[in-house]
């Protein structure tokens, strides 16, 4: 008789334990394998470039790669003293921008930094233009005179700050852009000007119209949901294809349907001015505004909240409802303390898919929203196609990204993401 | 048991029911419950027995007729209003509550205070020996708790009359029997009236005071358990309740307590005449088993045929065998393992024979 504390031995007289590890490694091995193209693929196409879109949220090796003996030399300097730099960091800027100029790459550093100080981009060009004729053997004056001859921004302390400043590797003006903050002279960090101020703004609004649009299409959903799934399946199914109709069509199509149906001159307003609700000249402007966005959006995301609602609903045992009627609550008593929290799972489910999929949304505030539904996914794409100022674009989608982030965990906290069904 | 009108708890008068205008799943149903009885609907899938639990809890509106719940026509009431408790076959405990307040949901909706509520719970949770796991959810629970605490919730606001729809259905054979008898226990104790279905007709003979057979929207017999078997009035029930043997055959001569009934073999039998439409007509004759004896004295019983064994089945205390009698080969007979019986074998013919009382003359199936 083995005793109780030997350990364990398979046929063969290899230890279970062992032999154990050994098919569930392969196990592990062959799930590995099944992943893999699909994780490559990812990596590839999607993990890396998103990455280094992140980056470029505070990447700043611009300064460094045009100007590279300057920003050594300017390192020592020290702008709070509201001093100009010493000679040698004139003459090291005077160097390096010869070169770059005759590379006819100093403008971009002037294009860069004209982010942060408008103004800067013209000084980078026109100091550009005079570097790239400059020989350094005809030289009267010191460096430093030179410079400021050719302007006279060379001459202040700002200019060499804004340049300190930026001269490292990563910066994190952009994210401070995206909040609406700058940096001032003295490094600190302050609001920008009232009128300048954007990003917070659209940020809020983006939220806002989120919420609201979660909130309306829980609203609507809830009892098509609730009607779909009490139905005989006959019927169920025919109004199903009804919701999911909208599917098959291009948003493009149906937010172009929704401009014909809203605007000034739209069916809507037409149909309204002819049965005399409202005046000719008072009709409504439903588009070009957030109303239009909400509209529309509404209406486009609603599917994403009845389909997890309708799934969750239809797992509810009717006799729930009955058992708590027979126990003495009444019908509506009976919704809502038996029917409406098992129904929580789906409300929350629909809710953070539709909400997610609405703070990021772009066509429809694209051509719905006019200026005010607008929403932060405009700004970004405003910046990457357009401005091309990707690092503040990169900034804009990171601190969406952690909004969602967390959103999604304080989701968790409340709800509990185990809770989730989506189907 | 009272049969008047005016004692009963739960009367169904002229119920009908119909789902799509068609086909009525209720035909004519005349039901008395008295107060402390525990009845029985008992009868195959779609006979309507739920559609009348429906119908008293006020889940399903009746097509015509009238229910009465203490002498008070019901029909408009709506069900929360009817304080009746139920028992679901799944169930029903809500997932989202913990069992305490599960149980607690009754008293609170009736706006019972706290203490009170608490005490209820406690006394109802012990009554079914769960008390310790008032704050668990019921997926935590294994489902013959799930089923205890489904009895409890249905009675801890003391309803008149608890309705039961296969309670047990989802559990196997021997929680079964032992959730039989508590909850006979406690139906005992508290003295509720219980309208109970199943389509287990031993698990209804076990529990019920009375059964109500149950086939085709129709009450085929209402009779207490043990008149059931012995006394069965038509030959669905004799079919449905225990093992029977059936004879076919037309009656040749009736008189007051008796007839004999020819079989398409030519055999006569005398029988009890039960139900039978009269001279010259079908008749179904039904025997038990158990009831047949190998072998008779001579002069002893007035039925002796000859019968061929075909098929000996081995069942422990006895031996069932098909035999081949009056032109029917699905004749059952049990034999007792007792030593001189045991000499039977394949084939053997053998002569058999039952008393007049024992064979009761139905109607034509
Ligand atoms: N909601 C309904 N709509 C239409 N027909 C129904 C409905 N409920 C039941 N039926 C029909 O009514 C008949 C009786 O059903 P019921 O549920 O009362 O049977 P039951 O005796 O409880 O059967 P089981 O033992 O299988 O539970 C069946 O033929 C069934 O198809
Ligand atoms: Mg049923």
């Amino acid at each position: 008789m083995a005793s109780h504390t030997e350990a364990l031995k398979t046929a063969d007289g290899i230890s279970l334990k062992l032999s154990l590890q050994r098919s569930l490694r392969r196990k592990k091995r062959n799930a590995l394998l099944l992943v893999a193209p699909l994780f490559l693929f990812i990596l590839v196409t999607f993990l890396f470039p998103i990455f280094d879109m992140l980056l470029r949220g505070v990447e700043n090796s611009i300064t460094e790669e045009i100007l590279p003996t300057t920003v050594v030399v300017l390192a020592d300097w020290d702008p709070a003293l509201g001093k100009l730099p010493e000679e040698e960091v004139f003459k090291a800027f005077t160097v390096d921008g010869q070169i770059a100029a005759k590379a006819k790459i100093i403008s971009r550093l002037g294009k860069r930094l004209n982010y942060e100080k408008s103004g800067f981009s013209s000084l980078f060009r026109k100091t550009g233009r005079k570097l790239r004729k400059f020989d350094p053997e005809k030289l009267t004056s010191t460096y430093k005179e030179n410079l400021i001859k050719i302007d006279k921004k060379w001459g202040q302390v700002e200019t060499w700050a804004l340049l300190h400043r930026e001269s490292g590797s990563y910066t994190k003006s952009y994210y401070l852009a995206a909040l609406d903050l700058t940096q001032n002279a003295e490094g600190n960090i302050e609001w920008k000007e009232a009128d300048s101020r954007i990003y917070i703004d659209l940020f809020i609004r983006t939220l806002w119209l989120s919420c609201l649009i979660t909130f309306l299409t829980i609203l609507l959903g809830y009892p098509i949901a609730y009607l779909l799934a009490t139905l005989k399946s006959k019927t169920s199914n025919l109004l199903m294809i009804l919701v999911l109709l909208p599917f098959w069509t291009s948003l493009l199509v149906r937010t172009s349907a929704w401009i014909a149906l809203l605007q000034k001159e739209g069916v809507i307003n037409d149909t309204l001015v002819a049965i005399g609700i409202i005046s000719d000249d008072s009709r409504l402007s439903m588009i070009h505004n957030s109303t239009g966005t909400l509209i529309a959006m509404t209406h486009i995301l609603l599917p994403f909240m009845i389909l997890p609602l309708f799934s969750v609903m239809k797992t509810i045992d009717p006799s729930y409802v009955r058992a708590a009627r027979s126990m003495g609550a009444t019908g509506f008593t009976a919704f809502r303390r038996v029917y409406f929290p098992n129904t929580i799972a789906g409300i929350g489910a629909g809710g953070i898919l539709v909400f997610i999929l609405s703070i990021g949304f772009y066509i429809t505030p694209a051509l719905v929203g006019g200026v005010d539904g607008t929403m932060i996914s405009n700004f970004i794409a405003y910046h990457i196609s357009t401005s091309l100022n990707w690092g503040l674009a990169a900034a804009l989608g990171a601190i969406l990204l952690a909004l969602v982030l967390a959103l999604y965990i304080l989701y968790d906290k409340l709800v509990g993401v185990d809770n989730m069904k989506l189907g | 048991m009272p049969e008047s009108n005016s004692e009963a708890l739960v009367r169904f008068e002229n119920v009908q029911k119909s789902y799509d205008g068609e086909v009525l799943v209720v035909k004519d149903l005349n039901l008395n419950i008295a107060k402390g009885e525990f009845l029985t609907m008992l009868g195959p899938s779609g006979s309507g027995k739920t559609t009348c639990l429906m119908m008293l809890a006020g889940f399903e509106p009746a097509t015509h007729g009238e229910i009465y719940l203490d002498n008070v026509p019901i029909n408009r009431v709506p069900p929360h209003k009817r304080g009746i408790g139920m028992v679901f076959q799944s169930y029903a405990l809500f997932p989202h509550m913990t069992i305490g307040e599960n149980l607690a949901f009754p008293l609170e909706v009736r706006k019972m205070s706290k203490s009170d509520r608490d005490a209820k719970v406690k006394k109802a949770l012990d009554m079914v020996q769960l008390g310790a796991f008032a704050d668990r959810r019921p997926a935590q629970l294994s489902g013959g708790q799930q089923q205890r605490v489904a009895v409890a919730r249905s009675l801890v606001f003391d309803p008149d009359v608890v309705l039961m729809d296969e309670p047990l259905g989802a559990l196997d054979k021997n929680l079964r029997e032992q959730m039989q008898y508590e909850i006979k226990h406690i139906h005992d104790r508290l003295g509720v009236t219980v309208l109970y279905v199943t389509h287990d007709q031993s698990e209804a003979l076990t529990m019920s005071n009375r059964v109500a057979v149950f086939d085709d929207g129709v009450i085929q017999q209402l009779a207490p358990p043990d008149v059931l078997y012995e006394q069965p009035e038509n030959a669905f029930v004799a079919d449905f309740i225990g093992d029977n043997n059936c004879l076919g055959g037309v009656v040749t001569e009736e008189s007051e307590n008796s007839c004999a009934v020819q079989t398409a073999d030519g055999s006569n039998i005398r029988a009890n005449k039960i139900n039978i439409a009269g001279k010259g007509q079908k008749s179904t004759l039904s025997i038990r088993p158990e009831r047949v004896i190998v072998n008779p004295e001579d002069g002893k019983v007035p039925n002796v045929f000859q019968a061929k064994a075909l098929e000996l089945i081995y069942l422990g205390d006895h031996i069932r065998t098909r035999m081949e009698v009056c032109g029917n080969d699905q004749f059952y007979v049990k034999i007792p393992n007792s030593s001189h019986h045991a000499d039977l074998n394949k084939g053997d013919v053998v002569n058999i024979g039952w008393n007049e009382y024992d064979c009761r003359a139905l109607d034509a199936q």
